[in-house]
């Protein structure tokens, strides 16, 4: 057996030890955001399938914590590794580039998916919820945080510095995440912004994911699971190829 | 006969920048190594090329036979490196941080050998302490420790004793000399030329990214360097017919340069033969940091 499970026990551990920043603080956020969102919105944004706004919503905060967090995890390990000079334990020993590829992921999608059962406990608390499909609900989230946590790690492997990465999350994670109908149905909006929607990636794994809860979605959940998993096989190749090649990596 | 470390025509450019030129050289297996040279003259490039954190722009590089990118596992499991900077990872303890580096070798049940290590290394009081709370010195303790966890027959150390005080230093020696006597094959880079004519049996210097010397210690030393001796005399001036070259004159002392021993016969012969008086004398020892000025001044 190669390296894979101990850096996967490590990239999991790593999150785990800062548990109150890692975990805690993203479930309070999305509690704060479902307070701030129920009371002005409640009135204003129709949800589709005939259940309360608050009902429509709670599976977006999920399924956005579990994206951001999924992402944060990857990118910020290798970046704080890269920056401190630390990535020189996981480079000199033999782990291929396909465990190192899978124990980023794999982490990342532990932390995203921890992130995202906090959020659901927590917010399950305030609102009555139903689960219309487990399965679509387990099957989202599993190809969401996979697509973030390999996105994570290949800005990770591209980002220089902390700066580089703040700016990925904060220019394209966050704008894609909150314009992927987290809090509203995108049959709300003009038609343009409804098809300028269709091209986030991000809208289909939320809308999916909403589908496993309501039982009623913007989008088939087949063919959105399939954009999920497409995405996440496009950025997994690319990831793969750079760790290959050890572009970044290995001068 | 497989050598521990062996590169052959390794180079590295970074643009125009060649870091490395054919840089060619083999490292016997249990032999204790030197790797000299002026800052920039490749030695870090050299060593991150064996060790597979940089890969070569051409040539070849094997640690204990096996090629460092076709057979990169065999060779990364056959070596250990101590890096020049003191990177730590400020999540773990000393011994999470070892566990964690042994399990990345594959080596999940080694906590006899953590032990020993953090034992040998003077870690014991500090095993439960997070990596952040260390001093310099205990974290390249360390860097060492997680360069052995998976006994590596090939170390590498890249400048260990930089910035880390004499006992420390002492201690580490004692330490790794150990390690060479028990067969571990010892690769060195410093910038205190004692140290490394104390240790090493054979030096290779770099310069530039290239191998400008390679040769035992004793051989370098008889070749570039010689003994100097240091005279007081009776007068300020030498008698005629002296072969030593005069390195410097003081007054009445003076320091010439002899190729040998032997030629301190001849000297003293003729200064006895012109009737000058020799209030003191001293014969000093060839030595490395001569030796390292001379072959970098050639090249």
């Amino acid at each position: 057996m190669g390296g894979f499970p101990t850096l996967f026990y490590k990239e999991t551990l790593r999150f785990w030890k800062v548990s109150f920043q890692t975990v805690a603080a993203p479930v309070l956020t999305s509690l704060l955001y479902l307070v701030v969102f129920a009371q002005a919105l409640a009135d204003r944004a129709p949800a589709p399938g005939g259940v309360s706004y608050t009902a429509f919503l709670v599976p977006g905060l999920v399924m956005m914590s579990i994206l951001q967090n999924a992402f944060a995890n990857s990118s910020s390990s290798l970046i704080q590794s890269k920056v401190t000079g630390n990535m020189v334990f996981v480079l000199l020993p033999p782990i291929s580039h396909l465990e190192l590829y899978a124990a980023y992921v794999l982490a990342s999608m532990v932390r995203g998916l921890v992130v995202g059962a906090g959020v659901l406990a927590v917010t399950a608390l305030f609102v009555d919820l139903r689960l219309a499909s487990p399965l679509w609900i387990a099957g989202f989230a599993l190809v969401g945080s996979a697509v973030l946590g390999a996105l994570g790690l290949l800005a990770g492997i591209w980002a220089d510095k902390f700066d580089q990465i703040a700016a990925f999350q904060n220019f394209v994670i966050l704008p894609l995440t909150f314009l992927s109908g987290v809090f509203y149905s995108i049959h709300s909006l003009p038609e343009f912004w409804q098809h300028a929607s269709h091209l986030n990636p991000f809208f289909y794994l939320i809308d999916g994911f909403r589908y496993g809860f309501i039982g009623a979605s913007d989008f088939p959940p087949l063919a959105s699971l399939a954009v999920g998993g497409l995405s996440f096989a496009i950025l997994s190749a690319i990831a793969l190829a750079l760790l290959k090649s050890g572009y970044k990596l290995r001068g | 006969m497989t050598f521990a470390i062996e590169t052959v025509n390794v180079e590295k450019r970074y643009g125009c920048l060649r870091a490395l030129d054919a840089v060619s050289l083999q490292v016997r297996q249990g032999e204790f190594f030197g790797l000299l040279g002026p800052n920039g003259a490749g030695k870090t490039t050299l060593i991150s090329v064996v060790a597979g954190l940089v890969r070569a722009s051409a040539g070849t590089a094997r640690v204990m036979g096996a090629d460092v990118v076709a057979d990169y596992r065999s060779a990364r499991r056959m070596l250990g490196v101590v890096p020049q900077e003191l990177v730590f990872d400020p999540f773990f303890t000393v011994r999470e941080t070892l566990r964690l580096q042994s399990g990345y070798f594959g080596l999940r049940r080694n906590d006899a050998w953590i032990d020993e290590i953090i034992h040998h290394l003077d870690l014991d009081a500090k095993a439960e302490a997070n990596m952040r709370t260390l001093s310099g010195g205990m974290k390249r303790r360390v860097l060492v420790a997680q360069a052995l966890v998976h006994k590596p027959p090939v170390i590498v150390l890249d400048e260990p004793t930089a910035g880390v005080d004499v006992e420390l230093r002492q201690g580490l020696w004692r330490f790794i000399r150990r390690l060479n006597r028990d067969g571990h094959t010892i690769v060195l880079t410093t910038h205190y030329l004692d140290e490394a004519e104390e240790l090493c049996d054979r030096i290779a210097l770099l310069k530039a990214g290239r191998v400008v010397a390679l040769d035992s210690t004793r051989n370098l030393l008889q070749t570039f360097s010689g003994f100097v001796l240091r005279l007081r005399l009776d007068r300020e001036q030498l008698p005629a017919g002296l072969d030593a070259p005069v390195l410097s004159q003081d007054g009445t002392s003076f320091n010439l340069r002899l190729r040998d021993t032997a030629e301190l016969e001849s000297v003293l012969h003729r200064l006895r033969e012109a009737g000058v008086g020799i209030a003191e004398f001293e014969l000093q020892p060839p030595d490395l940091e001569e030796v390292f000025l001379r072959v970098m001044e050639r090249h």
